[in-house]
């Protein structure tokens, strides 16, 4: 009977933690798609969200209030990075835009040492209550809300890709970018809109999470690598792909620090990561694309 | 234009017969051997075209020890001169490679390591450490280049990226090899004979010869049949693999060059130090390592010398303001990348030809 | 080798046997066979997407085949890395530029002689002697090679900063480097100005009458038929027509399938 309430208990951290990943390679994979580039400011807007909720939570004292606006406006962040930085790229190949991308990314982090300090910011769950506890298995209510609001997000992501004219334009962009201006689709609009929603996306995690960990600035990094894990574990640029390889990679790396050891949680999620890239390359869901030379 | 008749021999500007049965096939097809060039063709150097100049530049730095005010200053010019090679390694599979490796830091680790545990745990000497540094770190981007150069540009990132944050981890918790979080300690300096290089005036000998050895090899490298391979992948892979080049090999070959590189470098760092820690060569670092790149000059080879000068002076000269380092750095990066791609170096091509 | 020696006395150079290409349910190439003799100048014609390019990307060895074979002289290549198969004499050149940018025009010539090359990366960090003498004689060759198409006064120019017209010729010569026995054109004419088109017509000319064998991708109708002795026409992947460039001119299976393509755009 314990051992069934300690699994339930993992499943459900790791289902949490997991749907943070899935956000963050969600966000990766719609700026991939686009440019071809690995995007490194993905994880400085999850720390950014974290932050600003926490500052702006100091000003509202309403946590939903403080969430709500640090998302929307991670999201402005977004748009107005690819105005500044990527749009002026006069050779917008893969490799540049992955460089500029660092460049940002640099200096979203420092901007945010800068004006909200090197402390670690956090505040309270979404609930009054911190844990319930259900027939002997302790679950954070954090955690609840994390995986709720994931959900929700996915499925408005899911709508606005199917449904909308916005949506349809920015896939008909991200699979073949010459035909979609050939039919008057404008491109570098498109890539606004995708670097918005993906830092949106960013955001989201990062003001969902925090109550769970705490945020620092310095912490964008290595979450923007776990997303890009999660991103490859589901097969990169594939956007139902990141959800499930972002799930699985949260479940992983819980149940690896559990069982195995938590000094080597990271080592895990990224030794399951170079596993998945050495044998099956294209991710779990992907078709592979091996270089031909 | 040169019509030579199919049945005539090559001339003699043709190349030499080379060793099979193709080339007999092949004398048919006299379109292929052009009669000699009429005019004069600059003729290779023995010293390829930059490494002159590397030597000019290392020939002024050999003033350092006698005029530094201290043997701060010196110390900063050793790990200037680590950072070249570094710096210019990485360079050589991003800029003229064209290949994004984000664990550079990692394999400069590994040669660090693999030094500083020999001469601390097991006594050895450096000048064995050195070697076993540069075959750590090259045979650890071998062995992570291996399965991920056969796929495409991001997957090595990706691959680098992983492999980088899996030996930081490690270094922090083999504790008995790696003294963890804390450091390796007991680190022997180089000796020569019974003289020990343990002072920065000392040591920094050895690393000016080190690191004027590697720059004159990656001159060379570029400038080489090889070097033009893998200058030739960096342009494009599909035009590169129509010449008959095998891009995985080449590909491979570079990045395990560029790794025994950073791991000499680390080797250096180890001894020159005489500690090493984890956060060193952990993946910011080897971030930080990319922007350098960028911003000296991708592909450019003077560019590694503009960027490591960047990487360590900018902290002196910001001593007061440290939190600004990062934004500057992200800035000129940005700007780098935006305006001027050709980097630092490239401003100082420009401004050469402008003076001229 | 006694397979070459048969293709030597029947004089193909190329020979495609049930060549298919499946993509998913879609057959970009179906069953083709045609063969390309010694010194001929063959080209390969059809409507947007007949599926010219998976067919060159097979030969070259960038695209796997589904089925079928290829024979290059008598020896069968078509599982053979592309690499392998510049080696064994195979030379092209893309509808898609793909000259390297950063460097020399005389080095982009140079690389080109990779497959003849010794050199190796002992030999490149070391600079010893035997790679410099080698080296020299490239870059003799190469610049041979520049000053068929005039672009010697340009040798130590970016070959970025090249003309179009004049980055197409530098990668034709770039292939020819290669020292190849068969060469493939894709679209060499694609881009360039009448003038520029003449010029590379006469210089795939002059090449063909130095004994090299081409196969030719080309939708200048001038070109292909100034140029070919032979031209195999399809469409949708699958064979329509063989012959002299006068036979297929006429031949009415050809005019219709052109006149198809009219009626979908």
């Amino acid at each position: 009977m314990d051992g069934t309430n300690t699994l339930v208990q993992l499943v459900i951290a790791g289902l949490s933690i997991g749907s943070i990943y899935a956000l963050i390679a969600l966000g990766f994979n719609i700026v991939f798609k686009c440019t071809g580039a690995m995007n490194f400011a993905q994880g400085e807007w999850v720390m950014m969200g974290g932050m600003v909720t926490a500052a702006l939570f100091g000003v509202f004292s309403s946590v939903g209030l403080a969430v709500v606006t640090a998302t929307v406006l991670i999201g402005a962040i977004g748009l107005v990075s690819e105005r500044i930085t990527i749009w002026p790229v006069r050779r917008p190949d893969p490799m540049t835009l992955t460089l500029v991308t660092v460049g940002l990314a640099i200096v979203s982090r420092s901007l945010v040492m800068i004006f909200l300090g090197k402390m670690p910011a956090g505040y309270s769950g979404f609930s009054g209550t911190d844990v319930i506890s259900i027939e002997g298995v302790t679950v954070q209510t954090q955690s609840l809300w994390i995986i709720a609001i994931t959900l929700l997000f996915l499925v408005l992501m899911h709508f606005f890709f199917e449904r909308t004219v916005l949506g349809k334009a920015l896939r008909a962009v991200s699979a073949d970018p010459q035909a979609a201006s050939l039919v008057g689709i404008p491109s570098s609009q498109m890539l606004m809109l995708a670097f918005g929603l993906a830092a949106l996306a960013g955001g989201i995690a990062g003001a969902i999470v925090t109550p769970l960990t705490l945020m620092t600035y310095d912490q964008g990094a290595t979450l923007g690598f776990k997303g890009f894990s999660a991103a490859m574990l589901g097969g990169i640029g594939n956007l139902p792909g990141a959800v499930v390889g972002g799930l699985l990679l949260g479940l992983i790396e819980t149940f690896g620090s559990f069982y195995i050891s938590s000094h080597f949680k990271d080592a895990i999620s990224f030794a399951v990561l170079l596993l998945i890239l050495f044998m099956r390359p294209a991710g779990l869901f992907g078709r592979v694309e091996v270089v031909k030379a | 234009m040169s019509q030579t008749a199919a049945t005539e021999a090559p001339p003699a500007g043709a190349l030499p017969a080379h060793d099979d049965v193709r080339d007999d096939a092949r004398e048919g097809t006299g379109g292929t051997d052009a009669a000699p060039a009429a005019r004069p063709v600059r003729k290779p150097r023995l010293f390829a075209r930059n490494a002159v100049s590397f030597v000019v530049l290392w020939a002024l730095m050999i003033a350092v020890p006698f005029v530094a005010p201290n043997f701060y200053v010196v110390s900063l010019v050793n790990l200037f001169l680590i950072y070249v090679i570094l710096i210019a390694s990485l360079n050589l599979v991003i800029g003229f490679c064209g290949q994004i490796s984000l664990g550079h830091a990692g394999f400069f680790g590994l040669g660090a390591y693999a030094s500083g545990i020999l001469s601390a745990k097991f006594g050895l000497t450096p000048w064995l450490g050195l070697p076993a540094a540069a075959l750590a770190g090259g045979l650890g981007a071998f062995v992570i280049g291996l399965p991920a150069l056969r796929l495409h540009g991001h997957y090595l990132a990706m691959a680098t990226l992983g492999f980088n944050a899996i030996l930081v981890v490690l270094f922090n918790e083999l504790i008995p090899l790696t003294g963890g979080p804390n450091g390796l300690l007991g680190i022997e300096p180089f000796a020569l004979g019974p003289i020990a290089l343990d002072t920065d005036e000392t040591v920094f000998w050895l690393v000016w010869i080190v690191s004027l050895v590697v720059m004159i090899a990656i001159a060379n490298l570029v400038d080489s049949r090889m070097g033009r391979s893998l200058r030739a992948i960096g342009g494009s892979e599909r035009g590169a693999a129509s010449l008959g080049i095998d891009t995985y090999r080449t590909k491979l070959a570079t990045f395990a060059i560029a790794g025994a590189m950073a791991g000499i470098a680390g080797s250096l760092y180890a001894h020159v130090n005489l500690y090493v820690s984890p956060e060193t060569f952990s993946v910011f670092p080897s971030i930080m390592l990319l922007v350098m790149v960028a911003l000296g000059g991708t592909g450019r080879l003077w560019g590694p010398i503009f960027g490591a000068a960047v990487f360590i002076a900018v902290p002196q000269v910001l001593l007061d303001f440290a939190d600004l380092e990062l934004l500057l750095f992200g800035l000129a990066m940005l700007i780098v990348l935006i305006g001027f791609p050709a980097g630092i170096a490239g401003l100082a091509d420009g401004w050469r030809r402008w003076l001229k | 080798m006694s397979g070459e020696s048969i293709a030597a006395a029947t004089g193909d150079i190329l020979e495609v046997a049930g060549l298919s290409r499946n993509f998913g349910a879609i057959a970009a190439v179906a069953d083709l066979s045609f063969k390309v003799r010694e010194g001929e100048v063959k080209a390969v014609i059809g409507p947007n997407g007949a599926g010219k390019t998976t067919l060159f990307d097979m030969i070259a060895g960038v695209t796997a085949p589904s089925s079928g074979r290829i024979t290059l002289a008598g020896e069968r290549i078509e599982r053979m890395p592309a690499h392998k198969r510049v080696d064994r004499g195979i030379g092209r050149t893309f509808q898609t530029l793909q000259i390297f940018t950063e460097m020399s025009v005389l080095e982009n010539v140079v690389v080109g002689h990779y497959p003849r090359g010794h050199s190796g990366w002992v030999n490149a960090l070391l600079r010893l002697p035997s790679g410099l003498s080698e080296e020299r004689r490239e870059r003799e060759h190469a610049m041979a090679l520049l000053e068929r198409v005039g672009l010697a006064d340009r040798a130590n120019d970016r070959a970025g900063d090249l003309s179009f017209g004049d980055r197409k010729l530098l990668e034709l010569m770039r292939a020819l480097a290669t020292g190849p026995r068969l060469l493939l054109l894709d679209e060499p004419a694609a881009g360039l100005s009448h003038a520029g088109a003449e010029r590379m017509m006469e210089i795939v000319a002059e090449l063909n009458a130095d004994g090299l064998s081409v196969l030719l991708v080309e939708h200048n109708m001038r070109m292909v038929m100034n140029l070919s002795h032979d031209i195999l026409v399809i469409g949708n992947g699958r064979f329509i027509a063989e012959g002299t460039p006068d036979a297929v001119r006429t031949n009415p299976d050809v005019i219709a399938a052109y006149l198809g393509e009219d009626e979908d755009a």
